[in-house]
């Protein structure tokens, strides 16, 4: 896609990107937000949704207890009904990895991945020392996704080399251990043009997904931003020959939410990334509104959120 | 791998109760026609029959014309302007309660997706209402003069694309204006004609002003023909339009007609190109394509037209043909076995004449009548498909090399309707614009509607305009 990875080269090759017409994406996102999913579509969109879930947190409040709290939902979510799926992953600050791991490892969910947030979330305000060593010491902890966010800074003011080097060495350091989501954060890019050209400098750096936001900041994952990063991983596949993922985060709260979310990932990317190895959600709150309809297409009426746990 | 089938979510047609059969509306009364005919109306998704249909002859078009006459001199133009206003506000605020209903009926009769119907056509039928009930009383500033009156009885009569939006169209504008009227629904989509009537009655609006008379080609030529109407609005076919101007020739009527058009959108390599290939999507498979200001032509940049052709075809597949009732159906039924046909006719032209036709790979329902999105690629200007209006879900492509050769492929046509333009830069936007021969031009988007703003075409599209103060005033006739 691109002759060398030098700055000039970087600049040249973004800028031969096509633009986006704002108008026109949110248009498209809104005639698709009334897709009506009914019966056993929304059956089968709400178990996919929660086997998509990163059930996250991210609070300087986090503990232990808290964690295993959490470790715990991610392997049954619903107690009371084994069909419920797992989760797609836990995700975690790095200092909490490794009781995620081991917590995980011992109530029966070895096949979910603990994913780290890394260098310097949420800002990504420190020296390049400083977030290689964060991302080292969740590898280490046992992270075997390390969602990392760019420089939105070096972004903005145009050092986009800085931004490509940064997410290439970040890879190095993930290896074989770890996949590398990359957090564009696009409540501080602003515009869908500037969504495209991070989704593609993250791309072409080497990310295993595109992820739109830290969370702690809004507007995080609507639903124009998802749209245009889902186009990028489409057109980047039909250019190489490579699937990358998306992972919304931040601001998807409902069922409904969710389940747009998934029309957008099928309309757009196409059927072939509604699989959790390409298209995660993340969020907290999700889960338990999904949990509720998924009681709801069962029982046949809705159950008080007594009937849910709170971990 | 998975599937995420949508499983059918059917718009409930327990609203709307349809009559076995369908009398004329005349003086603000439902009255068995003097033909003593009927015909019946079909469901274009089934095939199957929907209600009998009142036959208007030239004694039934008579006596609504009588009744307009009387309306018009006895109470309509006697009415202060704000009070015509306030009807108009009424019907408006009616309408947009019983959106649902009409929405319902209009997809059941016509094939178009729900989705169309409540989200487009309806809520646009409203906002003509709401747009003209204001001008009611302030037809001076019209720009026909300090003195401006209406014409007296107006004959309408409408196609079957857009039937409740024709009407609105029509309707809206000539009472504002102090006419009344004779309206002729296409014979195909009469159901919501009468269901407006019905509005009309609830609304309290005085007898005569509006009346509804059904029919096809022969009560048409009974509207356009008859002495006592002052004025012909005609939305239809560019055919039929110099039928009617030929017929009211050396008479006394106006006339205001929207015909026809071949409109080309033209894609620059410097659009932004996925929202390009959206618009192009909506330019012509909106609605079927039964859409007279369709984008029917592409005229694509030849260095962007493989990679916009690819993206073209993957956003074509995800199109969901099918039930026009169920709430993911992006396009619906083909409104008659005859358009279908037409259809049918000038897509082996396309193929008999060298273009490359290519259709999204879909199960057709087996009843009612379908077409597949269809595009052509490798058309040329001398193609039939190039030229004639297909009325249909069938896209040409031709190529450009230049903004010249653009302009003047694009105005290389009998028609001039509209057009659309696409491209980041805002210069070559109106360089384009201003070059281009038709009456509504779009830039970065396509189809879209608002009652404030004017639409009509050059040549062969048509004579007037509609919408807007340019449309009112087609209502008006200036004084001193």
């Amino acid at each position: 896609m691109i002759i060398d990875t030098s700055e000039s080269s970087l600049k040249a090759f973004l800028r031969t990107l096509p633009a986006v017409d704002e108008v026109g994406v949110n248009a498209r996102a809104a005639m698709l937000a009334t897709r009506s999913i009914k019966t056993s579509s929304k059956s089968w969109a709400i178990d996919t949704a929660i086997s998509m879930v990163d059930l996250t947190t991210l609070e300087g409040a986090d503990t232990p207890g808290k964690v295993r709290a959490l470790c715990a939902k991610a392997v049954r979510p619903d107690a009371t009904d084994l069909s419920v799926p797992s989760v797609g992953a836990i995700c975690v600050y790095n200092d909490m990895v490794k009781v995620a791991r081991q917590t995980l490892d011992q109530i029966g969910g070895k096949d979910i991945p603990v994913a780290a947030v890394a260098t310097a979330f949420p800002s990504g305000r420190a020296s390049f020392k400083v977030k290689a060593q964060d991302t080292q010491d969740a590898i280490d902890a046992g992270a075997a996704e390390i969602d990392m966010v760019i420089d939105r800074g070096a972004f903005l003011s145009g050092r986009y080399g800085e931004v490509f080097d940064e997410i290439v060495k970040i890879k190095e350091i993930c290896g074989e251990s770890a996949h590398l989501k990359v957090i564009l954060e696009t409540g501080e890019l602003v515009t869908l043009d500037n969504v495209r050209k991070a989704s593609y400098l993250a791309m072409i750096a080497g990310a295993d997904f595109i992820k739109t936001s830290t969370g702690k900041v809004t507007p995080a994952a609507t639903a124009p931003v998802v749209f245009v990063m889902l186009e990028a991983v489409r057109d980047y596949y039909s250019a190489t020959g490579t699937r990358i993922g998306v992972k919304p985060a931040g601001g998807i709260r409902n069922t409904k939410d969710a389940i747009k979310q998934l029309v957008l990932v099928n309309e757009v990317a196409g059927p072939e990334w509604l699989t959790p190895s390409l298209f995660r959600i993340g969020a907290s709150a999700l889960l338990n509104d999904l949990l509720m309809q998924r009681m709801k297409m069962r029982d046949g009426y809705y159950a008080s959120p007594s009937y849910v746990t709170l971990d | 791998m998975s599937a995420f089938e949508y499983a059918p979510a059917l718009e409930s047609t327990s609203i709307v109760q349809i009559a076995e059969s369908y009398k004329l509306f005349i003086n603000g009364k439902f009255v068995a026609p003097k033909s003593g005919k009927y015909f019946p109306t079909i469901n274009p998704a089934t095939g199957k029959v929907l209600a009998k249909i009142a036959e208007a002859n030239s004694k039934d078009v008579d006596l609504a014309v009588e009744a307009a006459r009387n309306a018009y001199a006895k109470v309509w133009s006697k009415m202060p302007a704000a009070e015509r206003g306030k009807y108009l506000y009424r019907i408006a605020r009616i309408l947009q309660e019983r959106a649902r209903e009409f929405a319902v009926l209009e997809t059941l009769d016509n094939g178009k997706p729900i989705r169309e119907s409540r989200d487009t056509d309806i809520p646009l039928v409203a906002a003509h209402f709401f747009y003209h009930a204001g001008w009611a009383d302030k037809l001076q500033y019209a720009g026909v003069g300090s003195a401006a009156k209406p014409y007296g009885v107006v004959g309408q009569i409408i196609p079957w694309n857009f039937p409740m939006l024709m009407l609105a169209w029509k309707v809206a504008p000539a009472l504002a204006a102090g006419n009344t009227v004779v309206l002729k629904p296409a014979e195909t989509t009469s159901l919501t004609a009468l269901l407006f009537a019905e509005v009309c009655q609830q609304a309290g609006l005085p007898d005569g002003v509006v009346n509804i008379v059904t029919g096809a080609g022969s009560t048409g030529s009974a509207i356009v023909n008859h002495p006592g109407i002052d004025k012909i609005a005609f939305t239809g076919s560019t055919q039929v339009g110099k039928l009617i101007a030929t017929a009211i020739a050396g008479s006394k009527k106006a006339a205001t007609l929207e015909l026809g058009g071949k409109a080309a959108n033209i894609v620059f390599d410097d659009a932004a190109i996925d929202e390009a290939v959206e618009g192009i999507v909506n330019g012509i498979f909106f609605n079927q394509g039964h859409v007279c200001c369709a984008g029917s032509r592409l005229l694509v940049q030849e260095n962007i037209h493989d990679e916009l052709l690819e993206k073209l075809k993957v956003r074509m597949s995800h199109i969901r043909l099918g039930n026009p009732l169920d709430k993911n159906t992006d396009i619906g039924a083909i409104n008659s076995e005859s358009q279908l046909q037409k259809i049918q006719e000038l897509t082996a032209a396309g193929d008999s004449e060298g273009a490359e036709r290519w259709s999204v790979p879909c199960e057709l329902p087996a009843e009612g009548f379908w077409f597949p999105p269809t595009i052509f690629t490798g058309v040329s200007q001398t193609h039939r498909i190039a030229r004639e209006e297909i009325f249909g879900p069938v896209l040409s492509v031709l190529t450009f090399r230049t903004p010249q050769e653009a302009i003047e492929k694009a105005n290389n046509t009998p028609f001039g309707l509209s057009a659309g333009v696409w491209s980041e830069k805002g210069s070559k936007i109106l360089w384009t614009a201003s070059k281009l021969r038709a009456g509504v031009i779009w830039a970065n988007t396509f189809n879209k509607f608002d009652p404030a703003s004017p639409f009509g075409g050059y040549k062969e599209s048509g004579w007037g305009r509609e919408g807007g103060r340019h449309g009112l005033s087609a209502y008006l006739k200036g004084g001193n």
